[in-house]
């Protein structure tokens, strides 16, 4: 199973990209995967704070298991007005 | 009603739409670009969304301000890509038979976007380019 994984604003500085299809094997939830992502760009690891998470476009916790998401997106504080 | 876009914001159109013969108040907040953020010259902005979500969201948030307050319909509208300093980045329009409902909720509105629309400004000074971290109460 594939979820496709969205990362928006300074996340995107720490990665490089801002979408990426990823492997989640049955069970895998939010956490997991993102820890996965702070593995591979340690930089999310030193934010200061958590990113809020949304699971096709639905604000999420990060328990959440992915066996039935399709997109998974990481959220650093909003900004807009 | 609410739009997700690149276009200036038509706020006289807004105002056509929202009011109707019932309605004895509009209130509306605009936010527009500042040329200034935290003693540092702004040159413009980009404003950068989670499109689908933050249309979404935007959706959710119109409808619970229309059934918490006594308004009649609401508008809002948020303008993505690059701004110069002037433009309008963002409007709430309400209208109500009476003019309390409307202004309460139009706060609220406007609180409740910030806080929850995923949309994202990149500052663009005379000397550097930063991200806007949405923890500044501001």
């Amino acid at each position: 199973m594939t979820v496709e994984v969205r990362l928006f604003a300074v996340l995107t500085d720490h990665t490089g990209w801002s979408r990426q299809s990823m492997d989640a094997p049955a069970g895998r939830t939010v956490e997991q995967l993102w820890q996965q992502l702070v593995q591979a760009h340690p930089g999310l690891g030193s934010l200061g704070y958590r990113p809020m998470v949304a699971c096709d476009c639905r604000y999420s916790d990060w328990d959440s298991v992915l066996d039935d998401v399709q997109e998974v997106a990481f959220l650093p504080p909003v900004s807009g007005g | 009603m609410v739009i997700l876009q690149t276009e200036p914001i038509d706020l006289a159109s807004l105002f056509e739409q929202v009011r109707g013969d019932g309605d004895g108040a509009v209130v509306h907040f605009v936010g527009y670009v500042r040329n200034h953020h935290k003693g540092r010259e702004v040159r413009y902005l980009e404003y950068h969304g989670y499109d689908e979500m933050a249309e979404a969201e935007m959706r959710r948030l119109a409808d619970s301000i229309r059934t918490e307050f006594e308004i009649d319909a609401i508008a809002i509208v948020h303008r993505l890509g690059r701004l110069e300093i002037g433009d309008a980045s963002v409007a709430v329009v309400i209208s109500s038979a009476h003019r309390r409902p409307a202004f309460d909720a139009c706060r609220e509105a406007m609180d409740r976007l910030k806080r929850t629309v995923p949309i994202w400004k990149k500052e663009f000074f005379v000397d550097g380019v930063e991200w806007v971290d949405g923890r500044d109460p501001c």
